[in-house]
Formats: structure tokens, sequence, C-alpha cells
């Protein structure tokens, strides 16, 4: 914790403003909300998300669980007109405000996208590139990055013998392993994840998920938007329940699931809509 | 169960069926024949300039000589040279300029009335007549800045011309690379500049160099912007003179007519005997050139292509 301590501390621009203030989330939100112009995209949210563990997002298409996912990085400052309100805490320091770096917070919280898209590069290059702009340039040092990576990424055996070969040679579950090891080369301890299995088959997401597992008892915080009620259960600890950009019900996957409290979690999941 | 009926029996053609049947094939037929005449009337131009200029397009001392003013035996040397200087000095300054807007205006500019304004004069400089940029030109560099009918005058002018136009291939070619590319750099901590030069153009390159060795056969074609900029004299080259005289060929100063406006001068003012067979010549050699960028812009876009997806 004391690494991660200073990693916060780091994230303020002007150095020792940091308002860090302990306890074991690694990203917690409080009254979060995202407004696209006019319209509300995210009523307030309140979320804890602990290391070492891995939370779903379900809801429907449009619920906001994206959004929400989105504003964790703050990848939401990239689309013109969106507005986050409310505030976000990385290890005790409050994310959402302008003198924070984003692209020094990006290397803490990590992020997997729906679609593979590893860059047109080679496969070593897709993993060492970040890394060398951030600083890492011995290449014997990148080496061992880049192979660690993949193996923790549970790849490795499989591309090893053409890491210097295109990325776009794998297939789209290898891709979508290797987009993974390449978040796990920035050494985050969240991992952000909008439906990384969407545009996968079953045995490609049944590796991914077990890679999701393994980074979990890793003592990673593990984030994942997913369309996939089973896939929700088989792989989270906690789960929240999103429908029209609001936030309705949130607890243990097992309890939610069997359990759930509110009416509209309960149509969801017995199919009566989505 | 009276719609499945129906639908069992739909194998065999009704009336309606039939109709469009015969519109498909009358449209396939029209659409056919205009590609057809198209293309012939393309071969037509193409195949009759190379022909009538063939006996020309291998003679050495033709595409070295200087060109004659009265009597026959003329080259065109100095004008194949002045075509490719200016256009090397055009992409120079255009390129740099195009790259730096067209990244602007895709990855920066906000979006609101600024921008939009911003490419639409673009769009409307892409398509301005060339002579208006020529003239434009005349009166700027040739006459206000005072440096005379000069392939600085020329290249900039050119650089008017092509400006608008690689501006737009670049948008294009930075838009049609996936907007996850750009996410996925910038969630990796990346700043916006490094996430467009390191991910964003090499991704982009392939299209990138298709369109600017196609807007270079464009610029190296270009007579309208030329004739009152560099000027309609070519004067004889020599690489040992000095940088100050007009017969230094990389004298940015001194006039310089090329291929394109050499055909129009011999045509419109010519007396030289054998002006018919030095103005086909010329044309071959300007047509050649061309062509040769159009190939060079597939072979150097797909092995390019190649390269970034399957190197």
């Amino acid at each position: 914790m004391s690494m991660n301590q200073t990693m916060a501390a780091s994230l303020v621009t002007p150095a020792g403003k940091s308002s860090y203030a302990g306890g074991e989330a690694a990203i917690k939100t409080v009254d979060l909300t995202v407004d696209y112009g006019e319209k509300r995209a995210l009523k307030g949210t309140s979320l804890e998300f602990g290391l070492g563990s891995v939370t779903a997002l379900i809801g429907p298409s449009g619920c906001g669980k994206s959004t929400f996912l989105r504003c964790l990085n703050l990848m939401n400052r990239e689309i013109p007109n969106c507005r986050i309100g409310g505030e976000i805490y990385y290890h005790g320091t409050e994310i959402n405000q302008h003198k924070i770096d984003t692209f020094s917070l990006r290397t803490h919280v990590g992020m997997v996208f729906q679609q593979p898209n590893p860059f047109h590069k080679s496969i070593y290059e897709n993993i060492a590139f970040a890394p060398r702009k951030h600083g890492i340039t011995k290449k014997a040092d990148l080496d061992a990055l880049v192979e660690k990576s993949l193996r923790q990424a549970a790849i490795w055996d499989e591309v090893k013998d053409k890491i210097y070969g295109s990325a776009y040679a794998l297939s789209g579950g290898q891709q979508q392993r290797l987009c993974i090891a390449r978040t796990l080369a920035m050494n985050p301890d969240v991992i952000l994840m909008d439906e990384p299995c969407s545009a996968l088959d079953p045995i490609a997401t049944f590796a991914i998920e077990e890679t999701i597992r393994d980074l979990a008892q890793q003592g990673m915080c593990i984030i994942i938007v997913t369309h996939n009620m089973e896939q929700a259960m088989r792989v989270s600890d906690r789960t929240a329940f999103f429908l029209l950009g609001d936030m309705i019900e949130t607890g243990e996957t097992a309890e939610l699931f069997s359990h759930p409290k509110d009416q509209r979690l309960d149509d969801y999941l017995t199919g009566r809509f989505g | 169960m009276a719609s499945e009926e129906t639908k069992a029996t739909t194998f065999t053609a009704t009336k309606s069926t039939k109709t469009a049947k015969t519109q498909d094939k009358i449209a396939t037929g029209i659409l056919t024949a205009i590609v057809a005449l198209i293309l012939i009337a393309l071969v037509a131009i193409i195949a009759y300039i190379v022909v009538s200029g063939a006996c020309k397009l291998f003679d050495i001392h033709f595409l070295t000589a200087k060109p004659e003013q009265f009597k026959a035996g003329g080259g065109i040397g100095p004008e194949l040279f002045n075509s490719f200087y200016l256009l090397i000095l055009t992409l120079l300054i255009s390129l740099p300029i195009s790259l730096g807007g067209a990244i602007f205006l895709t990855q920066y500019a906000p979006v609101g009335p600024v921008t939009s304004i911003a490419k639409t004069a673009i769009e409307t400089l892409s398509s301005l007549p060339s002579i208006v940029v020529g003239l434009f030109g005349m009166l700027i560099f040739v006459l206000q800045l005072g440096w005379g009918f000069s392939i600085l005058s020329g290249a900039l002018a050119l650089t008017m011309f092509n400006v608008p136009i690689l501006v737009r291939v670049i948008e294009q070619a930075l838009e049609t690379v996936p907007r996850d590319q750009r996410d996925a750099a910038l969630a990796l901590g990346l700043t916006r500049w490094e996430a467009t030069t390191q991910v964003l153009i090499p991704a982009a390159m392939p299209a990138i160099v298709t369109g600017v060795i196609l807007s270079a056969g464009r610029v190296f074609g270009e007579a309208a912007a030329l004739i009152y900029t560099a000027g309609q004299s070519a004067p004889a080259l020599n690489w040992t003179a000095p940088i100050t005289s007009q017969a230094n060929p990389l004298n940015v100063f001194r006039p310089a007519e090329t291929l394109a406006v050499h055909i129009w001068k011999i045509n419109s003012e010519g007396v030289v005997p054998d002006l018919s067979a030095v103005s086909a010549g010329t044309a071959a050699v300007l047509m050649v050139c061309i062509l040769a960028f159009n190939i060079i812009a597939r072979i150097v876009g797909k092995h390019m292509g190649k390269k970034m997806t399957a190197e």
C-alpha cells in the first residue's frame, strides 16, 4: 500500500498537495454524474472498488455503465461537451479536478476496450511502445517487461516465437489478451474493461475470464462492463446494476443474482426486458 | 397460414418480379456502356499522346538538350529539371503545413463555428481555378514582394494550390484510422501529440503517401498557376555557375518554365519548325511522368499497407 500512496501522491501535479486519506478502496466515486451537453447520461453514482476483487457492471444498452467506467480513468474528458460531476477518488486522491495529470493517472488505471485494438505494430512494440514513452528505455528492461506482461496475460506461450511479427496476425482472442498485456505493462493496479469479450468466441472468452481472475488474485482491482449475465456470475465478486443512467443496486454477485432486492433488477435478470 | 401458402408459390416469376428483372438488366447495360465510353476516351487520349510523342520519348538528346528558339532540334532538358525541382520545393513547403493543418483539424480543433468555417474554406480553396491562384501569386510574390518570375514565386503559388488538396487527403487518411487506436494510446497515458505522431500517423501512412504522390501528379502537370509566377522562360542550366546566376539550376530566384508551361507556350507562340513534334514529345514525357507517379503511388501504398499489418 505504501507504493500506492506514493503513486497516488504523484498524480497531483503541484507536488505535495495530495489529499490522501487512506482506506482500502482503490477507486471510489461519490455522487458521480456525467452530462453530454444538456443530457444527463449518469445520475449521481457512489461506488467503491477494492483491490484484489472483480466488479461487474451490468445493465441493458445505454444504461450508463460504460459511461461510468470511462470516468474512472477520465477518458470521458476526451469527448467534447462531456462534463463529469461529483468526486472520484483513486487511493484517496480526488482525481476529478483539472490539476490532475490524466496521462500519469492512466498509467495507474488501465483500460481494455470492447474491440481488440492492438496498434499496427509488432507484438513486441505493442507492449514496449508506451513504457518507452514513460521512460523505460533500456532494451533489457523492455525485453523483461514484454515477457512479464505477456506471461501475466497468459499469452506468452502462444506468441513467444513471433513477438516481432504483426499483432494483426493473431486471432481476436489473442489480440485482446495482447491488449490486456499492453495495459499490464504500465503496472496499473486498477484495470477497466469495457465488454472485453463481446467480440470473442466462447473459448477465447473463457481464456480472458481466467486471466481476469488471475489478475484479481494478484491483487488488482478489476472493473468489467458486461452484457453477459453468466460472465458476471463467473468472473465477478461484486456486481452493480445500472438502468437508464441510474445505479439501481449493488452487492455481492452471488447475493445480488439470487436475491435481487429491486424489482427492476429482478425483471432484468428474469429476462423481462433488456 | 394464407401468407405461408403464397410464399411457397413465389418461386415462379410473377409479373412484378419480371419487370424488376428487366429494369435490373437495362440499368446494368447502361452503366456498363457509360463506363466503357469513359474508359475508351481515357485510353484513347493517353495512347494518342504517348504514341505521337513516342519517338521523342527515348531520345536522350531531346530529354537533355536546351530548347531552341528558332531552329529545329531543341530539347526540354531545363523544363524537365524545372518541373521536378518545382515539385520537390512545393512538397517541401506544403507537406509540413498540410500535415499540421490536418492534424489540427482532426485531433485538436474544437467542434464549433470556427472549425467548420476553416473546413469550408479549405474545400473552397481546393476547387479554386488554378489560373486564379496563378494571378494572385503574380500580384503578391512576383510584383508586391518583387521576386519576379521565379522558382520561389512558382513554388509558393503551387503550395497555395496544393495545401488544400493535401490537407483534405491527410484529414481523410487520419479519419479512416479507427477511433479505438487513439483511445488505446490515450488510455496508456500517452498525450494526444504522442498518440497522433506515434499511432495515428503510422497507421494512416499508406493512405497519406498515396495521397501525396497523387497530388504530386497534379502539381507536376500544373500550367496555369505557373505561367505568371515561375515564368515562361527556361535559362540554360549550368551546374558550375554561381548560385546567384540565372544559369544555376538551384537558384530559386531564376525564372523556370516547366513541361506543362512549355507545351502551352510553344503551342501559343512557338515559331520552331518542329513545333508539333516538340509539343507532342513534351506532352508524352509529362504523361509518362504522371503515369509513373500514379503507379508508384499504388505500389508504395500497397507495400506500406502490407508492412504495417503483416510484416
